[in-house]
């Protein structure tokens, strides 16, 4: 029988909770690298058992770490990321030139083919490549030497790259996205990229159709239907037909349209999940209850899930890498909050379990579906 | 021998357990002592002093025989007493965090 197996990074240390398919009872492990911000861990597809995990804190900087064995044993790699070149400037909060500075690693995603071919998405953002398995870090620099890399302003969070999404049928096709740029696109293996944000509104933006300054939290994908993505914006809940080539708003009847995690689900391509958040400026539920919004027609018309999430005072957030899905059937959803809940819906949102309720504030979840 | 004190994080890190011996030097100084570490334990590069640039990063200091000498130049003679092992070349995490 499959098992399951979450990958969480926490403010103080990684935790790993596994179970068997039914996904009812778990076991968990940690804190790994205990003390340290962890800001994601992943597996490659390649092999169950090669993780990387990026680890930091403010006295030491950035670690990464690979296991080969599943995550009993792990091993630190490389962790320098120096920018190609003479690395410039970036637009900085109040509008003057800020030169780019390498503060941490917020994302790692594994090749779906090659074992030691690993991506890097990095604040100041930028996008680092490792083909020796986390040995030694390159930057593609198509991306930050866009003509528009002067004009990128942080968010709040900082100017992160924080989603790397790699189509499935075609790998020279990747993309990315940063905040708060917007989202990118390459079609040549990452050597050149260009913005794809036509349809976004950013009401602080003047210029509608501006083509950078775009604070997208998040994009997922179906892998069965890669060239439809689903964007969680600053605010907005968007939808991409066609690559990211033009983007339509599909936030429909959710309660708040601003949130940070958006994903879908792994065998129904138009059942997409969102966390709706009451507002940027207070990053808490909205009428202080928890609840996972679920959207079986590709967006626009949503119900909330509530079976097993807190209905009152409650007022945890849950960050853009924190949500994640399996690939059993029926499929898994899970997420984890700044409370340090890691919630598990075994069947797709219907109903949810805390499988652990007291950990540090959760950064980022990931599944990984076991034979 | 040359004797460094590690803070957790990076004994951890390094995977020892109390303090690092480093072989002698003829005239230590920070700089060569770090380089020595790192060579030694090559998961501390990049964690003490920035890769490249080899600048100390900001919430890490360096005591020795009792005396912080962060500030001190980096070629600087370190005090005799690291240099023969009878004291040991400190370096520390500040305060800082939650």
């Amino acid at each position: 029988m499959s098992r399951v197996r979450l990958l969480v990074g926490t403010r103080k240390g990684a935790f790993v909770l596994t179970s068997d398919g039914t996904r009812d009872d778990w076991n968990v492990e940690g804190p790994l690298f205990a003390g340290w911000e962890m800001y994601h861990l992943k597996a490659s597809p390649v092999d169950p058992g090669r993780l990387y995990a990026s680890q930091s804190t403010g006295w030491h900087g950035q670690v990464v770490q690979r296991s080969d064995d599943g995550g009993k044993t792990w091993e630190p790699v490389g962790n320098e990321f120096a920018y190609d070149g003479v690395p410039g400037t970036h637009q900085w909060y109040d509008g003057t030139q800020h030169p780019w500075e390498f503060a941490r690693v917020w994302h790692l995603e594994p090749s779906l083919t090659d074992l030691d071919t690993v991506f890097a998405g990095v604040e100041d953002a930028a996008l680092f490549r490792s083909v020796d398995g986390g040995q030694t870090w390159q930057e593609l620099s198509g991306l930050r030497d866009h003509p528009t890399g002067a004009q990128w302003q942080p968010g709040a969070g900082g100017l992160c790259l924080h989603t790397i999404l790699i189509h499935p049928d075609d790998p020279q096709r990747m993309f990315v996205a940063i905040s708060a740029a917007g989202a990118f696109r390459t079609d040549d293996g990452g050597e050149t990229w260009r913005p794809i944000n036509r349809g976004l509104r950013s009401g602080e933006l003047p210029d509608e159709d501006r083509e950078v300054g775009h604070c997208v939290h998040r994009i997922a994908m179906n892998p069965s239907r890669p060239d439809v993505l689903f964007m969680q914006k600053h605010w907005d809940v968007m939808r991409s037909d066609d690559a990211g080539e033009s983007w339509h708003e599909v936030s429909g009847n959710l309660p708040s349209d601003f949130g940070f995690p958006i994903a879908v689900h792994p065998h129904e391509p138009d059942t997409v999940y969102v966390v709706p958040i009451k507002s940027d400026s207070e990053h808490v539920p909205p009428d202080a209850k928890l609840r996972v919004y679920r959207s079986r027609t590709g967006g626009n018309e949503w119900e909330a899930l509530t079976d097993g999430l807190p209905q009152s005072h409650c007022y945890v957030n849950v960050l853009r890498d924190a949500m994640s899905v399996d690939d059993l059937d029926p499929g898994g959803v899970y997420f984890g909050t700044t409370g340090g809940q890691v919630y598990a819906s075994p069947d797709g949102g219907d109903k949810w379990t805390a499988i652990v309720r007291d950990l540090p504030a959760v950064l980022s979840v990931e599944a990984q579906t076991l034979p | 021998m040359i004797r460094v004190i590690l803070p957790q994080h990076l004994r951890t890190l390094a995977g020892v357990d109390g303090e690092v011996s480093l072989d002698d030097q003829e005239q230590p100084t920070q700089r060569t002592v770090l380089d020595a570490l790192e060579a030694s334990y090559p998961a501390l590069r990049g964690t003490i002093r920035d890769h490249g640039t080899a600048k100390r990063r900001d919430f890490i200091r360096f005591f020795a025989s009792g005396q912080d000498i962060t500030l001190d130049s980096a070629d600087d003679p370190l005090p005799e007493e690291v240099a023969s092992g009878a004291e040991p070349f400190r370096v520390v995490g500040a305060m800082a965090g939650g």
